[in-house]
């Protein structure tokens, strides 16, 4: 029993960070029909903006600061990322829209360039990040269960921003004006939006919010250039599963790949595990080919 | 051979003529060394039709095919190591504590079984995989996708199940195939002889298929899907045997590739390299099969070059060739050449230039 609820928090905690890493490819897209395969180094990006952030506190800020670091390395891995996203999106993504095969395509290329740059700024091998003492330890909920602190951390703060992705996107202005580019693009671009900087400023949150996960991924084990792509693919399963277009399916997708992910590696091994994961999303695409949850369309195609 | 030479304006004829003696002719004037590293590109030219097949003319882009010229050439690799071993068992078999061989392995013992396993394996894995997409009309980014994911799996299930392939190392340690050594001078030379051929032979295939009916309601499928499927075709049928042909190719290529490098790997077969493969697709230029072959060629003899005289830069070329290719290059080598010459025509004041066929954008 014991081990049964600790492979659910597991599960739990695996779905979380998957969640947040695919929450940024469902934004861009479901909203701009564009395959961002650098998406996994902007991960990186902000992996390595935290890895930045501690060594600036060790070096210039008094040792007692040290302890709050975390929380100041999230808005920058935020600000770094995004600002990165939105270079990408006015260079090179706003030349590649309507053409998702092509746009997979150059992505994947600056993926591979950042990777090297990665690899020549930081070096090859894997840096550690020490994550503050507050996050050490765990949550003992009795004698065999424990729960720790920095996977509670990850689902608290995976929680916090899929509610202000939704305070953003349902109840604010600008977040209506997404909506509406989403839904019709150019009959919202009748209506006087600015399509363009909606494109911009959408890619920028996708992209800021994979610097969050990146964040998120130095509490977990050490971080290296190529830290993005071990969970890329992961991600789009979620989207393509969960559907595009609606947050409700990304968080569905996220939970039932995690959760599915985790139970089957402890029934079987961790590479049966995936192939079984694999197998159930395929038969699952035979019943519902758009996803979980699909925004209704008449359209043909 | 004679089909190639019947084909096209005189031109054209010649051109192919001169092409295919100087390939011919290749051993007599290069080095060992340099012959070997040109089968390798011919072998994985291959690879690149079936690939251009199914996504320059199905429009479906495929970035699994590394799986399946995985498979073959492990089917390839497994009888080499099979005889290399001779009645005990693989030597990476015994380091992880299994004591007989398992069952799927003693196919791999007969040559023949292992050829066909090396071709139907990687078709029949193609066939189910399209079949059980193509039919629920799961197209476009969502199938690549999911192909994506096939390539992670695959190589996690390589590199777990290392008693039985190898693990990360793959299946190493085979120097001969029916008392031969591989890195013979005589042998480099029939092998080089040998991919030729079947390269020559699968680009024959290829152009014959393209050119049929089928390649035709192929092509109508890429370009509007909704409308073949109203006239009563079924699209699905159609891209489905094509993906499964391109498989097959891809493990022919896996399996010559095996024969010249003397090595497979899950790191042959991963998501870098599947990549990879579709960027000599693209750069020759998709929906032209000469330009696949062509494309395979260059990239791989620039990847030779450059990651000889600079390895980090080698990732450098590669992002940025797919960003040059996909925003100024769309129709690849093939179509700059063609643009090359309709200018040079023009300027020429040649009175009417007939415009080279366009294929349109493929998403």
């Amino acid at each position: 029993m014991d081990m049964f609820v600790l492979q659910m928090f597991n599960g739990l905690s695996i779905s979380s960070i998957l969640l947040l890493i695919a929450l940024g490819l469902a934004v861009t897209f479901g909203l701009m029909n564009v395959i961002n395969m650098a998406h996994g180094e902007l991960i990186m990006i902000g992996a390595y903006a935290t890895y930045v952030t501690q060594n600036l506190f060790i070096s210039y800020a008094p040792a007692a600061w040290f302890e709050v670091y975390f929380i100041v390395a999230l808005p920058i891995a935020f600000g770094v990322a995004a600002l990165i996203g939105w270079l990408l999106e006015v260079i090179l993504i706003r030349h590649l829209y309507g053409r998702p095969l092509d746009s997979l395509l150059a992505t994947w290329g600056v993926g591979m360039m950042l990777q090297q740059l990665a690899r020549t700024i930081f070096g090859a091998p894997n840096v550690g990040v020490s994550s503050p003492s507050w996050l050490n330890g765990g949550l003992a909920i009795s004698d065999g269960i424990v729960f720790p602190y920095k996977r509670i951390f990850i689902i608290a703060l995976v929680a916090v921003v899929l509610l202000c992705m939704y305070l953003y996107i349902y109840r604010t202005s600008s977040g209506r004006r997404m909506r509406a580019v989403m839904q019709n693009r150019s009959m919202a671009g009748c209506l006087g939006i600015s399509t363009r900087r909606v494109d911009g400023m959408t890619f920028a949150i996708g992209s800021g919010i994979a610097g969050i996960a990146g964040c998120a991924l130095t509490l977990i084990g050490p971080i290296g250039p190529s830290l993005g792509t071990y969970y890329i693919v992961d991600a789009f399963m979620v989207v393509v599963l969960g559907g595009v277009g609606k947050l409700v399916g990304t968080v569905c997708g996220a939970l039932g790949i995690g959760m599915f992910n985790t139970l089957f590696e402890t029934y079987t091994s961790a590479s049966i595990g995936k192939v079984l994961v694999f197998v159930c999303i395929v038969a699952f695409l035979q019943w519902k080919p758009r996803g979980l949850v699909a925004m209704r369309t008449r359209s043909l195609d | 051979m004679s089909a190639l030479l019947k084909s096209g304006s005189l031109k054209t004829r010649i051109i192919w003529a001169v092409v295919l003696i100087l390939m011919c002719l290749a051993p007599l004037i290069s080095t060992e060394f340099r012959l070997s590293l040109l089968a390798k590109f011919l072998a994985l030219a291959i690879l690149a039709i079936g690939l251009d097949l199914i996504w320059g003319y199905g429009g479906v882009l495929s970035l699994g095919h590394g799986v399946f010229f995985g498979l073959g050439g492990y089917a390839m690799a497994m009888y080499l190591k099979l005889q290399a071993s001779g009645t005990s068992l693989p030597d990476f078999m015994g380091w992880s504590g299994l004591s007989g061989l398992p069952w799927f392995w003693e196919p791999f013992r007969s040559f023949p079984v292992a050829l066909i396993l090396g071709i139907a394996l990687p078709a029949l894995l193609a066939f189910v995989l399209g079949w059980f997409t193509f039919r629920n009309r799961i197209t476009g980014v969502y199938f690549t996708i999911l192909t994506q994911a096939l390539v992670l799996i695959t190589v996690t299930l390589f590199i777990g199940k290392q008693e039985w392939t190898g693990g990360t190392n793959g299946i190493t340690g085979y120097n001969s195939i029916f008392g031969f050594t591989l890195h013979s001078a005589g042998t480099t030379i029939v092998l080089y002889y040998i991919t030729l051929a079947i390269l020559v032979l699968t680009y024959l295939l290829c152009r014959r298929i393209v050119n049929s009916r089928f390649g035709q309601v192929l092509e109508a499928s890429r370009d509007g899907e909704n409308r073949v499927r109203f006239l009563g075709y079924d699209p699905a049928g159609y891209k489905t045997l094509t993906f499964a042909l391109s498989g097959a190719l891809a493990g022919i290529a896996g399996m010559l590739f095996v024969l010249q490098v003397g090595i497979i790997s899950p790191s042959m077969m991963g998501i870098v390299p599947s990549i990879e493969m579709v960027l000599w697709v693209a750069l020759g230029g998709r929906g032209t099969l000469i330009g696949a072959v062509i494309g395979a060629v260059v990239l791989n003899a620039a990847k030779t070059g450059i990651s000889e005289a600079y390895p980090e830069g080698w990732l450098f070329v590669l992002g940025g060739l797919f960003v040059t290719v996909v925003l100024f290059m769309p129709h690849g080598l093939v179509g700059v050449y063609r643009n090359v010459v309709r200018l040079l025509k023009r300027r020429g004041e040649v009175v009417h230039v007939p415009v080279s066929k366009e294929k349109p954008e493929v998403y």
